[in-house]
């Protein structure tokens, strides 16, 4: 099948409805942006991230998620040291000779990007600069990109919203009078990838690339005719990018659950015409597994409470997911950022009652969240067990980033994350 | 700009969380970006503390760096001032508060908190973690402990033990014995710090006759201090093994006035397994075994004496990434007829124990990856820390209890001397195959190849180089047991490529293992 952009039939734009969010500006207790480095470095198997930081920043990446495992892993951190900073080393310099060892010690490298970090942006370090410089001297080989993931910019997530960010404008351009073509833009694991592939494969849309791809020089090319769906909610920058190349979003809710997945591929088949009994055929049976997988576990989650500190942006689509698909009732879903024209879909899915709220004073969410004692609380790895400890069962957000928790096969799984913290209480006699 | 992956030590206001996190009711405003959070989790997952770091971020963000910072600090302080009521207050910046220059200490005075607020300078691109933690320590101590009442004369003698953190290696269990054997030598402990200590307690620091300084890298600093302030001496042993805890009740004998022959019978009073199970038999096969160690001055020191005088092994290489206590390590590594590398660069020590090819790693989590990488056996001995190192069971490393847990350590990651012998003798039958490691490990007898076996084999492709093996030799090479096959071959390309031999025959096997041979 091969349409015209203008053929693309684009989903209605939708609106959020009115609710109250509440504000808050406080201590937030999240990560940077530079964590994101721990699932783009698996995912993009030829690139490197330099992180341009301090010691903090160092530390913070091998303590985050416990990735020592991978023994020489594709990211480091530069770290700026006294001289750097008094000037006695040009620092321009200094970068040039790391990235010069780094290459030739990693020959099998063919995008690096450096990382900025709080330090480099404070000292207003000119990394774009840097890459520029650096890439004359290393292209074809190498294409070098910047982008921040520093905690002063980003939260978590948001550093892969600029990662990808960076990426778009070096992405080959589409020729104007190519078919449309559908992009599917967010890491995803590869096994849900390949699963979505054949989806679309299966319904006559397609070829459908992905970003990022898992090679620097398989990343997809954009132009007018792109339509792209996001297959995670944090990309607001990214977005905005993909528009600037003249794409076009097919806002939908975001693929997690039978009904989320279904909708989120309904929006694709919409959009390139393909008709309702197709479309049908293909999503039976793996629809039908999910629903039977993800049934399983209602009768642990149904009427539960559920509590969200904001963490990874994907506290309103696992609202969504949690409430109308096993009948749970979420009572506050904090996110760190809300990009009402992404998430509108998943955000008037929730009931009035669940309480929206962007930003964090986490002292005072933690004294709403003892207040209400929810039958589980989705946090971070710095609240997680103090809670446990006051008797409140928690379920640790960064294992939702780095699961495999998108699409039909998936559904059951992400189900069982919230029913796991659940079922251990019961089990526990000590 | 240096490069790195992975870093032995953290960033010197982690120190001083390690030391606001110890104790009771210390509270620390650190002016940091909100990613800076993930500290917290250093404490409550790896360390699996039951409460939250008593540390108030600012999380300054982009957007506020034109306006107030510094009124974002005094809010966060006076909030937390409020919400917590903690007794005193250490208050700084981390890397990025740093370069913004608001000044936390002085801004914080300005503030008239109810509370000693101690303001700390802890250089962030210079200094690292423990520095951080000692600093912290000692300009802690050094406001509040001028400020208790004079000491008071007693009829018996009593001591501070000074040094144990949160997130130490071993530092719960470690005090716990050393107070029993402290107090079973009649001598009263007047104050553990930081660690489980309140404010209250560091005022009466003064009280003691002197100080235990456990661990010099974060407890020295304020152990120096009290001997120039209140004349209080510190010991100088590390009570990490048999006769390092002997010396160390001889130390304590010395500054109490208890006799020779009195301390001698305290010694004999103690049950410790580690010198019997060394002489006997089973334990023959350690000898010479040669080890490597690399982490904290404290523990490699100490570690190098237990593994060469204790266990009878051969250390043959040793060092650190505390930069401060360089020298002493040196002179330790002298000792044993060595030189002792200094760096905080895990790659330098890597090379190092690849061309040492030693049998056993003592080191850190750092070494344990190295370790596996290369299918060597490695204990962890030292920080940096993973939750695997607070076991929920007792296990000191210090005291005669820390002699036996270490008997223990250095024992079992090796495979015993018998079953040596039998993995050689049946090494075709299914249970004894190569694929099998030591029994004990777990790993079992199936045919799923172990760790340590797979490196084993990866290493043998990797060596081959230009040098040809004959069938002959390669067969007779396979023969020889999995866990020193890979040294084997190593040892004999080396020979061979030494001799300029294209070649490796059965005989260029035989007469590179008697060249090798110790
Ligand atoms: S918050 Fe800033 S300084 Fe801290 S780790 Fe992240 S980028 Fe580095």
């Amino acid at each position: 099948m091969s349409l015209t952009r203008d053929e693309i039939n684009l989903p209605q734009v939708t609106g959020c409805n009115e609710r109250p969010v509440l504000k808050q500006r406080g201590q937030h207790e999240v990560f940077c942006g530079l964590t994101g480095i721990m699932w783009l470095h698996r995912k993009i198997q030829d690139a490197f991230f330099l992180i341009v930081g301090s010691r903090t920043c160092a530390h913070l990446m091998q303590s985050a998620a416990g990735v020592m495992i991978f023994a020489e892993p594709r990211f480091g951190t530069a770290i700026m040291e006294e001289r750097d900073l008094a000037g006695i080393a040009d620092m321009h310099d200094e970068l040039d000779s790391v990235v010069e060892k780094l290459l030739a010690r990693r020959p099998e490298i063919r995008l690096l990007f450096l990382v900025g970090s709080c330090p480099s942006e404070v000292i207003k370090l000119d990394l774009g600069r840097a890459a520029e410089r650096l890439a004359v001297e290393h292209s074809p080989d190498v294409r070098i990109l910047n982008y921040s993931g520093s905690g002063i910019e980003t939260t978590f997530t948001q550093g892969e919203d600029a990662c990808l960010a960076a990426l778009v404008p070096s992405l080959p351009p589409e020729p104007d009078q190519a078919p449309a073509a559908l992009m599917v833009v967010g890491a995803l694991a590869d096994v849900v990838e390949d699963q979505f592939a054949r989806l679309f494969e299966e319904m006559g849309i397609g070829p459908v690339r992905f970003l990022p791809a898992r090679l620097a020089d398989d990343m997809p090319s954009v132009g007018p005719n792109t339509v792209y769906l996001l297959a995670q909610p944090f990309l607001t920058d990214t977005a905005r990018a993909l528009e600037e190349r003249g794409a076009t979003l097919l806002q939908a809710p975001f693929p997690l659950g039978a009904e989320g997945t279904t909708a989120w591929l309904k929006t694709a088949a919409d959009a390139f015409g393909v008709d309702e009994a197709t479309f049908n055929a293909v999503i039976e049976k793996p629809k039908q597994r999910a629903e039977r997988a993800i049934e399983l576990h209602r009768d642990k989650l149904e009427g539960k409470s559920v509590f969200f500190f904001p963490d990874s942006q994907l506290e309103i689509p696992l609202a969504r997911f949690l409430g109308n698909e096993l009948g749970m009732v979420a009572t506050e879903v904090g996110t760190p950022y809300l990009n009402k024209r992404l998430l509108a879909h998943d955000l008037n899915a929730l009931p009035e009652s669940a309480h929206v709220s962007e930003g964090q004073d986490v002292d005072l969410q933690l004294d709403r969240c003892r207040d209400e004692r929810p039958d589980i609380v989705v946090c971070g790895l710095g609240l997680a067990n103090p809670l446990e400890v006051e008797g409140i069962t928690t379920k640790w957000s960064i294992e939702l980033v780095f699961t495999p928790i998108q699409g039909y096969e998936q559904a059951g799984d992400l189900a069982e994350l919230f029913a796991r913290p659940l079922n251990r209480r019961t089990r526990l006699e000590v | 700009m240096q490069l790195t992956v992975w870093t032995y030590e953290g960033p010197p206001h982690v120190g001083a969380m390690r030391i606001a996190t110890a104790m009771t009711d210390l509270h620390y405003v650190l002016h940091a970006p909100q990613g800076d959070t993930y500290a917290d989790l250093l404490f409550t997952m790896i360390e699996r503390r039951k409460k939250r770091p008593p540390v108030t971020y600012t999380t300054f963000q982009a957007r506020d760096l034109g306006g107030d910072t510094s009124q974002l600090f005094m809010d966060a302080a006076r909030d937390a001032q409020e919400r917590f009521q903690p007794a005193a207050m250490i208050v700084g910046a981390s890397c990025t508060g740093e370069l913004i220059q608001d000044d936390p200490g002085g801004l914080s005075k300005t503030m008239g908190l109810p509370i000693p607020v101690i303001p700390l300078e802890l250089p962030s691109y210079s200094k690292k973690e423990n520095w951080g933690a000692s600093e912290t320590f000692y300009q802690v101590a050094r406001t509040i402990a001028p400020q208790g009442p004079d000491k008071v004369e007693a009829d018996y003698k009593s001591c501070n033990i000074i040094g144990p953190t949160a997130l130490g290696f071993r530092h719960r269990d470690d005090v716990r014995e050393i107070v029993g054997l402290i107090e079973s030598m009649g001598i009263h402990v007047n104050v553990v710090a930081p660690l489980d200590a309140s404010v209250h307690d560091i005022l009466r620091l003064k009280q003691a006759d002197f100080n235990v300084c456990l661990y010099p890298e974060t407890g020295l600093t304020t152990c120096t201090w009290l001997k120039r302030q209140f004349r209080q001496p510190h010991t100088k042993t590390v009570p990490i093994g048999v006769n390092a805890t002997i010396d160390f009740m001889r130390e304590l004998a010395e500054l109490t006035g208890i006799s020779d022959e009195e301390c001698e019978t305290l010694v004999q009073e103690n049950e410790v397994r580690l010198p019997w199970y060394s002489r006997s038999i089973d334990s023959t096969y350690l000898t010479g075994k040669r080890v490597y160690l690399f982490g904290d001055a404290t523990h490699v020191i100490a570690m190098a004496r237990v593994a060469q005088k204790e266990m009878g092994y051969q250390v043959v290489g040793m060092g650190t990434y505390s930069r401060e206590f360089a020298r002493d390590v040196r002179e330790a590594a002298e000792l044993y007829g060595i030189e002792a590398l200094i760096t905080d660069d895990y790659l330098e020590v890597e090379e190092q124990v690849q061309n040492l090819q030693p049998e056993l790693v003592l080191g850190s989590q750092m070494e344990r990856h190295i370790a596996k990488r290369l299918g060597l056996p490695c204990a962890v001995i030292s920080a940096p820390v993973h939750v695997q190192d607070f076991p929920a069971r007792y296990s000191p490393q210090m005291g005669f209890e820390g002699a036996n847990v270490l008997f223990d350590t250095l024992v079992h990651p090796l495979t015993m001397g018998l079953e040596e012998h039998l993995l050689h003798m049946f090494r075709d039958d299914f249970e004894f195959n190569d694929a099998a490691g030591p029994s004990h490990l777990g790993h079992g007898s199936s045919k799923t190849a172990p760790a340590s076996a797979t490196s084993d084999e990866t290493q043998e492709k990797v060596s081959n180089g230009p040098l040809t093996w004959t069938m002959e030799a390669e067969k007779e090479l396979k023969k020889i047991p999995f866990f020193v096959r890979g040294k084997a071959r190593r040892n004999t390309e080396k020979f061979a490529g030494e001799l300029g031999l294209a070649e490796i025959t059965m005989e260029t096997l035989y007469e590179a293992k008697s060249h090798f041979s110790r």
